[in-house]
């Protein structure tokens, strides 16, 4: 599903500050893979890369989604092509329903992949089904796109993005912060709902606990712009009983 | 009844945006009419009506010689042509430049020595002339805590002011807000300083005929330092048939001072064509912030465009002093003809214009309008967001000049215009001008993306939204947000038009 091969990556603005300095991680259709890692070892910016957020220039290395270059595409692009970014926070677009954004985004990738847009019919039976296992309700919907939104609204919106744009490749960037346990199991209940065989999850976090609700296949720590050490589960227990101290140590 | 139900609507038009705009324009609600006694002036303009209008509101002989200076020159004038607006030749004779209800040839002293009949009129149309804390008819406003929703009513009934609310308690703030004729008899020193100023008597035909026959219209004075404790409001009501209507308002934020104020204006249907020219006038001094916000929605003829306002307007606001703010909010659904351009200039360094107007015409409805945003001063910003929305076979025109002066270093404009047909018979056509005498100003177009936020762009785009569309929904939503923030006491329409998209738009 998603092979990236020794990606380094730096700060446009800043040429000297190199982020990510040889990542190397393929991912499997229906795999779940988390990436944990210290603050400032650059997990928000491989989400930033992979989506194509302006800013960051890719100095070596690639990433291809099902055998495609992604770097190569523009952001609209890539989530045409079914690669999905939930964010660590999510943007407050004023004066833009939740509602007319979404449907925005679904016809706008329908379009890009040449296929028919949906009906303004069918999308408001799936959105509200969709929203319902969410708890999202309809006043949510309605609401400017994140904007007033408590943290938990906000997570929850990107996961019901996430299943209305059905895309294969999802990315999720420390969707557990600023969550309290409640809301964090429902947003990995929407996450697990949304697990299959044809779609593959990088969790990307700092704390083990959201993978108690999401099980990954592989854990890998990322440490200073590389993947230092990878294993199943197991791993990110240990993170959670010992810090990243040790394991940072050891890689040295 | 316009229908609206028949309309044509093109593929890909989004119906909400059907709905918004067949239940705005689709039934005129204020097209009733009030029975009450009259007294005209005799048709036509002439000194003698000039003189007559000036002596009916008892202004001091320096305010008649400028009537009749100013009808001098109208004399000497010729109709514009330039606006993409047709309609049968004006006979500037044959109407009535003055009719004042025969109740108000005593003024009131108070608003309940107000005749009854005028009384009923505002409160049919929703604007009660009493101290109210909300105004009725607005939804949601029972809701609200009653302070701070207060807002001050000047009622204009033909071609006088029938009162004015709340003037007590603004007098408290140091507040000044009346009719113009009580201005010109209380506070000469104010209008004389003022008035013409911004807009002057020559400066176009329709404001030089103003500044001949104006009778009534709204003043306003903010002292320094002053926030105002309400907003402001203006009812404008035509009433009488083959009357003009031309009022004048003068709007001074005096240093640091904030106001916002509001006007509305209504008809009733009536076969003839009417004319309505007014001139408002705005300066505002260092730091100082005024809001303006309009919702016209004067009769706009029927379906086969009999009848209907001629709203042939100027409207300028003269940022003064240092960092001055003027922000313009017009809705736009009336009229039979609209020529109308609220501009700015920013004569102020760091001072700053904005315009957001959104502009429905429907059946025969014709509506040239758009801004001037003159850059006079250093690091001066103006934003123009307009929208213009055509059904049946309506013609809407944008015209905008944006104009950066030498001294205007390091200014900016940015500018957006929409236009939405419904239909296949209606028009819409954007004519913008541009002039730049320096070079560190920078105007930016509507395809251009650095003023809308870098985050929200990404944001779109990584949900599968191309740049194009994306810079659009940011930008429509952003005209959401302040339509949502238009004081609602007149408009309810304004709500309406929040659910309206620019789907399909031609650019």
């Amino acid at each position: 599903m998603l092979e990236i091969n020794n990606l380094h990556a730096e700060l446009e603005s800043d040429a000297e500050v190199t982020i990510l300095k040889g990542l190397t991680l393929s991912i499997k259709p229906g795999e779940v893979h988390a990436i944990m890692g210290p603050n400032g070892s650059g997990k928000s910016t491989l989400s930033y890369v992979l989506s194509g957020k302006d800013g960051y220039s890719v100095t070596a290395g690639s990433a291809m989604l099902e055998g495609v270059d992604l770097l190569e595409m523009e952001p609209e692009e890539r989530a045409a092509a079914g690669l999905f970014l939930a964010f660590q926070y999510p943007v407050e677009i004023p004066g833009v329903g939740n509602m007319t954004f979404l449907r925005t985004a679904v016809n706008a990738q329908r379009k890009a992949r040449g296929e028919e847009e949906l009906s303004a019919g069918d999308f408001l039976k799936e959105v509200r089904a969709t929203a319902k296992d969410l708890q999202i309700d309809a006043d949510m919907l309605k609401r400017p796109v994140n904007v007033g939104f408590s943290g938990g609204e906000k997570k929850r919106n990107e996961i019901l993005q996430m299943a209305m744009l059905e895309p294969k490749m999802c990315i999720l960037d420390e969707t557990d912060s600023g969550l309290d346990v409640d809301a964090m199991k429902l947003v990995a209940d929407g996450v697990n709902a949304l697990r299959s065989e044809n779609r593959s999850f990088l969790v990307i976090t700092h704390y083990q606990r959201l993978l108690d609700h999401i099980k990954p296949d592989f854990v890998h720590i990322l440490a200073d712009g590389k993947i230092i050490k990878s294993g199943g589960p197991e791993l990110a227990l240990q993170v959670e009983n010992n810090g990243y101290a040790d394991l940072l140590a050891g890689a040295a | 009844m316009t229908a609206l139900d028949k309309i044509e609507v093109k593929e890909g038009v989004d119906q909400d945006t059907v709905d918004a705009v067949t239940a705005l324009s689709g039934n005129y609600k204020y097209g009733w009419e009030t029975e009450i006694e009259m007294d005209y002036a005799p048709k036509g303009v002439n000194p003698d009506i000039v003189r007559l209008i000036s002596s009916k509101n008892e202004e001091p002989a320096w305010m008649t010689e400028w009537r009749l200076q100013a009808l001098t020159r109208w004399e000497q004038m010729t109709e514009p042509t330039w606006a993409m607006v047709s309609y049968p030749k004006i006979d500037f004779q044959d109407i009535y430049y003055y009719a004042r209800p025969k109740s108000m040839a005593v003024k009131p002293k108070s608003l309940d020595d107000v005749d009854p009949k005028l009384l009923a009129t505002y409160a049919k149309l929703g604007i009660p002339l009493k101290e109210q804390a909300i105004l009725a008819g607005v939804e949601g406003a029972e809701d609200m805590p009653a302070e701070g929703r207060k807002v001050a009513v000047d009622a204009v009934f033909d071609s006088v002011s029938v009162g004015t609310t709340f003037q007590a308690e603004l007098k408290k703030a140091g507040v000044i807000f009346c009719s113009i004729s009580e201005a010109i008899r209380e506070h000469p020193e104010l209008v004389k300083k003022y008035l013409g100023s911004v807009v002057p008597q020559s400066d176009n035909y329709y404001a030089t005929l103003n500044s001949a026959v104006f009778s009534d219209g709204s003043f306003v004075y903010i002292p320094p330092g002053v926030r105002c404790p309400m907003e402001l409001s203006t009812y404008f009501r035509i009433n009488a048939e083959n009357t003009g209507q031309f009022e004048r308002t003068l709007i001074i934020a005096d240093k640091g001072s904030y106001v916002s104020y509001l006007e509305g204006c209504t008809a009733p249907k009536r076969d003839v064509a009417q004319l309505h020219a007014a001139v408002v006038e705005i300066i505002i001094e260092e730091d100082a912030e005024v809001k303006y916000s309009t919702v016209q929605n004067w009769y706009p003829g029927d379906e086969n465009g009999k009848g209907g306002i001629y709203n042939f307007v100027t409207k300028r606001a003269d940022c003064r002093g240092d960092r001055a703010k003027v922000m313009w909010t017009q809705v736009e659904t009336g009229s039979a003809v609209t020529w109308k351009y609220p501009s700015c200039i920013l004569r102020g360094d760091d001072s700053q214009g904005e315009f957001y107007s959104i502009a429905i015409a429907n059946n025969m409805q014709q509506a040239d309008t758009g801004t001037k945003m003159v850059h006079l001063g250093k690091n001066t910003k103006s934003r123009i967001v307009s929208k213009g929305i055509s059904a049946g076979k309506a013609q809407n025109t944008y015209r905008g000049l944006v104009s950066m002066h030498p001294r205007a270093k390091n200014s900016r404009n940015y500018t957006q215009c929409d236009s939405l047909l419904i239909g296949d018979q209606c028009g819409a056509h954007t004519v913008p001008y541009i002039e730049v005498k320096n070079n560190s100003s920078r105007v930016e177009h509507e395809a251009t993306t650095s003023k809308v936020d870098d985050d929200q762009l990404f944001y779109c785009r990584s949900r599968g939204m191309d740049e194009e569309e994306a810079v659009a929904l940011v930008v429509n939503g952003f005209c959401k947000e302040v339509l949502q923030a238009l004081p609602m006491e007149f408009a309810m329409e304004a709500q309406a038009l929040v659910a309206i998209s620019l789907e399909g738009s031609v650019g």
